[in-house]
């Protein structure tokens, strides 16, 4: 018998009950609509850089208390930075740096 | 490089059965937990798509898979169904996760 | 090692309203780490600044508004409603000039008999170039967890009945395909012309989560 509570992965939650929906909307904002335009500009192309799946890979492996607790473009932007990272797309220092550079300015 | 030729395994109606299997490891599956193991009939052919399992680990030119969509029935998929006995739920499934359905097993919807 | 979270990731709680956010709030650890993958790809040479601004643009002016368009034409001709019912991306482009840059829609007609709604379970697969971007409630935990087990509670809370004789339907976006509800025309809106039909169709309507209402 399997074990089910290990194999279940986070994001597959067809069937169970993460209760009432609430009727939400917001307007998204422009970081939110970068890295959504991000994420295109790298599968929507011939030579694709990372594809959807990937994407998607990305974030079912984020650790589930990260992935419980973060918003929507939050959990992509960190899944499209690791996949880029681990393609060497982008290099893990530079990321680094660049966003110590970013911290440090704001 | 021609592709090899479209040769789905099941047609429209053709009664399958979801593999029951359940990886670990490092894995991208689009095939539900909830539905691993249910019977259910084949409502269309939805064409060959590559794989999503190699798709997300970077395998871009894999080999294109049949893709369909499978009709369950609600009450066949939980035990605890409380809608109509009529109600159905569409999935789309690769070829690599079903089965033919082992015959005199007719939980499969309509 | 599966993943390669930084520890200074912050796994805040969302206790704030995202109604609120203000794109010049102080800029957190997600915006800087966006900021920094965007300007680094574009130093690369990997897209440009424009291409961008081009893509937002895109993306922009797709909203509810072009499946509607859809839908008012169903709704006024019967042989236009029989292809897209049969080949939805092919009808909608060949014969709207509307790509839903998807491999494929499979439209789906609700009847007297059935209705149809949309969830995906995995992820939030959504027809965004026919219906723009997904609202939060489609993307919710919520919603992707309960409307394949209890679809007729989860258009309870939606304010949309379904009568308990009529077969609910549920499609889990799980694949390749994209989704689009075709729902019912009202009573009473018989021999509107295409546009005063495309008002009342509303982007609910088309994921399934409301019928259409002939005061929209």
């Amino acid at each position: 018998m399997p074990d089910y509570d290990n194999i279940r992965q986070q994001h597959d939650m067809g069937g169970l009950d993460k209760g009432p929906v609430a009727p939400s909307e917001h307007e998204i904002v422009l970081w939110e609509k970068q890295v959504e335009a991000t994420m295109r500009l790298l599968s929507m192309r011939e030579d694709k850089i990372v594809t959807v799946d990937e994407l998607r890979r990305g974030i079912e492996e984020l650790p589930p208390e990260l992935y419980d607790t973060i918003g929507y473009y939050e959990r992509w932007i960190m899944s499209l930075s690791n996949i880029l990272v681990e393609k060497g797309v982008l290099g893990r220092a530079e990321l680094d740096a660049r966003v110590r550079d970013l911290e440090a300015g704001a | 490089m021609s592709a090899p030729p479209f040769r789905p395994r099941f047609g429209p109606g053709d009664a399958v059965t979801v593999s029951a299997r359940f990886p670990t490891g490092r894995r991208h599956l689009r095939t539900p937990f909830y539905i691993r193991g249910k019977t259910g009939a084949v409502e269309r052919v939805c064409g060959a798509y590559r794989n999503p399992e190699e798709l997300a680990f970077g395998t871009y030119d894999g080999a294109r898979l049949p893709l369909y969509r499978v009709r369950f029935d609600q009450a066949h998929v939980w035990d605890d169904y409380a809608g109509n006995p009529a109600d159905t739920i569409d999935i789309e499934i690769y070829e690599t996760w079903l089965e033919p359905a082992a015959a005199g097993d007719d939980s499969n919807a309509a | 090692m599966p993943h390669d979270a930084p520890e200074h990731a912050p796994g805040h709680a969302h206790d704030h309203d995202h109604a609120a956010i203000e794109a010049d709030e102080p800029q957190g650890y997600y915006q800087h780490l966006a900021a920094a993958t965007r300007s680094l790809l574009i130093e690369k040479g990997v897209f440009s600044a424009g291409d961008m601004r081009a893509m937002i643009e895109k993306i922009d002016e797709r909203s509810p508004a072009v499946g509607a368009r859809i839908v008012a034409r169903a709704w006024t001709d019967p042989d236009f409603r029989e292809r897209l019912l049969a080949q939805g991306k092919k009808t909608m482009k060949e014969e709207m000039d509307i790509d839903p840059v998807v491999a494929d829609i499979v439209v789906v007609e609700n009847t007297a008999d059935v209705h149809n709604v949309v969830v995906c379970t995995l992820c939030s697969c959504y027809p965004v170039f026919i219906l723009g971007r997904p609202p939060d409630w489609y993307k919710s935990y919520a919603y992707r967890s309960r409307t394949v087990r209890d679809p007729r509670g989860v258009l309870r809370e939606f304010g949309t009945e379904i009568d308990p004789g009529r077969e609910v339907r549920v499609h889990d976006s799980t694949a390749d395909m994209r989704y689009l509800v075709l729902p019912m025309q009202p009573e009473g809106t018989e021999g509107w012309p295409e546009e005063k039909l495309a008002v009342i169709v509303t982007r609910d309507t088309m994921v399934g989560v409301a019928e259409a209402q002939a005061a929209g």
